[in-house]
């Protein structure tokens, strides 16, 4: 594994993800001007594109971190019980410059954690009781950070965005296809050959964008992750810790019952654990994990910290 | 047509300072805000500090009676304490802290040899947050000089490096401990 350096591997990834993200936003306006060009004309077709993406992201923005939670059965944390927990969170806080995030239990034994929230002021970290009796003090540290890194590095935010313009390219795409299967298109352009050209690409496009676009999405969901394990382990200067956390998490094969496929991106670890079920190759949320602990120890790493 | 071409030349002259100026106040804004993050950054390792100073008192009370044989290692780290909160001037305040950091280690050391304040409720609860409080410190530390190095890297890079200086601004030290023995983190693990 050739090595940046943890900063150089960070500007990394942030570019990687950067074009993938633009990639889709592509496809968006792609599809828009294509199913545009078959109906009325290009112009209409993307401005109604981005009008839908935009409606879709007004919803999720305010409510997304409450939907969340509810739907995870996640509890605040206890003040006396959790104190641990909350004291790494602060030191987390701490070394990142953040406001510390609310905290939050899911009463489940299967160790895994998620972030959300849509900016560093209204964030929230939520830990499963699992987690929390499975991993030492550094390991749970490691996560802590990982999820930290999350919110300091606007990838909810992101990913939300991501998600949105790939739910606007499915809807469009398959309004598109039900109105040509159904005999509709530009009666103009019915009867001559480019017309009927037209719309073959048209189909084609509307077939295959949204698959295109979810490998996108999957992509920098994977992005993603590796950003925030880098820096995550900037933060705690002590990558080891991480990579043990990781696959204490994964090796271990309790379901987490909460989860579900929706949810499932969200987790440090995919939570998905029957092998049926899971996605995979290019359709996976998270990297393999004996990469993403390979990859936490190669790191070579700016100063330790002072002690104090 | 003279009188054209001078007027055209004194509109591109007007834009081009209006542009210069521009990016003064933006170069100026941003070094404001990095070196306000900076100072913050300093004040909250000061709190951190203190943090620790107000802790030790309770440790030492909640452990006094089982230590009947370790009374000198108590001894330290009261007077370590007394030491650090009385220091004058950041050379004495750091050497202070560093025996403060010393004392407070043994401390933990010994504590390991009785069972007794192990199962203790009290000097867990205690321990822990004496634990949290040296790793507060740390990575406030920690934090700072990356704030530090981002503020200079700023500083030094084209084009903010010309107008840095004369706008006021210079690169900021790091913060040292200047002890090797406490490169070490302190490791205690309580579940």
């Amino acid at each position: 594994m050739k090595s940046r350096g943890l900063y150089g591997e960070i500007k990394a990834n942030r570019r990687r993800s950067w074009f993938l993200a633009a990639g889709i936003a592509l496809l968006l306006a792609l599809l828009g001007a294509v199913l545009g060009a078959a109906w009325a004309d290009p112009l209409t077709g993307l401005v109604t594109a981005w009008a839908v993406a935009v409606v879709f992201l007004t919803i999720t923005w305010y409510g997304g971190a409450q939907m969340t939670l509810a739907a995870s059965d996640a509890r605040p944390a206890d003040p006396e019980r959790d104190r641990v927990l909350i004291n790494i969170v602060d030191e987390m806080a701490l070394a990142s410059g953040l406001q510390r995030p609310d905290i939050f239990i899911i009463d489940d034994t299967a160790p895994n954690a998620f972030a959300t929230g849509r900016d560093p002021q209204h964030a929230a970290i939520a830990v499963t009781r699992g987690l929390y009796q499975k991993l030492d003090r550094d390991e749970l540290q490691g996560v802590i950070a990982h999820e930290l890194s999350h919110i300091r590095n606007h990838d909810i935010r992101y990913t939300t965005l991501v998600a949105v313009t790939v739910g606007a390219i499915a809807l469009l795409a398959d309004v598109a296809i039900r109105h040509m299967w159904w005999g509709g298109g530009p009666r103009r352009a019915r009867n001559t050959g480019a017309g009927a050209i037209m719309i073959a690409v048209a189909l084609l496009v509307a077939i295959l964008a949204p698959i295109s676009a979810r490998l996108l999405q999957a992509a920098v969901s994977r992005r993603r992750e590796t950003l925030a394990d880098l820096s995550g382990a900037e933060m705690t200067r002590y990558p080891e810790a991480l990579a043990r956390a990781l696959e204490k998490i994964a090796g271990d094969t309790e379901v987490l019952e909460v989860a579900n496929r929706a949810t499932a991106p969200l987790y440090i670890v995919d939570p998905i654990k029957e092998f049926e079920k899971r996605a995979r190759g290019l359709l996976r949320t998270h990297p393999p994990t004996a990469e993403r602990a390979a990859r936490l120890r190669s790191l070579v790493l700016p100063d330790r910290r002072p002690g104090p | 047509m003279l009188g054209y071409g001078l007027g055209l030349l004194g509109l591109l002259f007007i834009g081009l300072i209006v542009v210069v100026a521009g990016w003064v106040i933006l170069t100026y804004n941003g070094l404001v805000t990095l070196r306000n993050q900076l100072e913050n950054a300093w004040s909250q390792i000061d709190v951190q500090l203190k943090r620790r100073y107000d802790l030790i008192p309770n440790l030492v009370e909640a452990v006094k009676d089982y230590m009947e044989y370790e009374q000198d290692v108590l001894t330290k780290v009261t007077e370590a304490r007394a030491q650090a909160v009385s220091a004058q001037g950041p050379a004495e305040q750091a050497q202070a802290d560093n025996m403060l950091t010393r004392a407070l280690r043994s401390l933990f050391a010994v504590v390991e040899n009785y069972p007794e304040l192990k199962a203790n409720e009290n000097v867990l609860k205690l321990q822990e947050e004496l634990t949290s409080t040296e790793n507060r410190i740390s990575f406030s530390r920690q934090f700072y000089n990356d704030t530090v190095m981002r503020f200079n890297t700023r500083l030094q890079t084209f084009p903010t490096n010309l107008i840095a200086g004369v706008l006021g601004f210079t690169a900021r030290e790091f913060f040292e401990t200047g002890d090797d023995a406490e490169r070490e983190p302190v490791k205690v693990d309580l579940r």
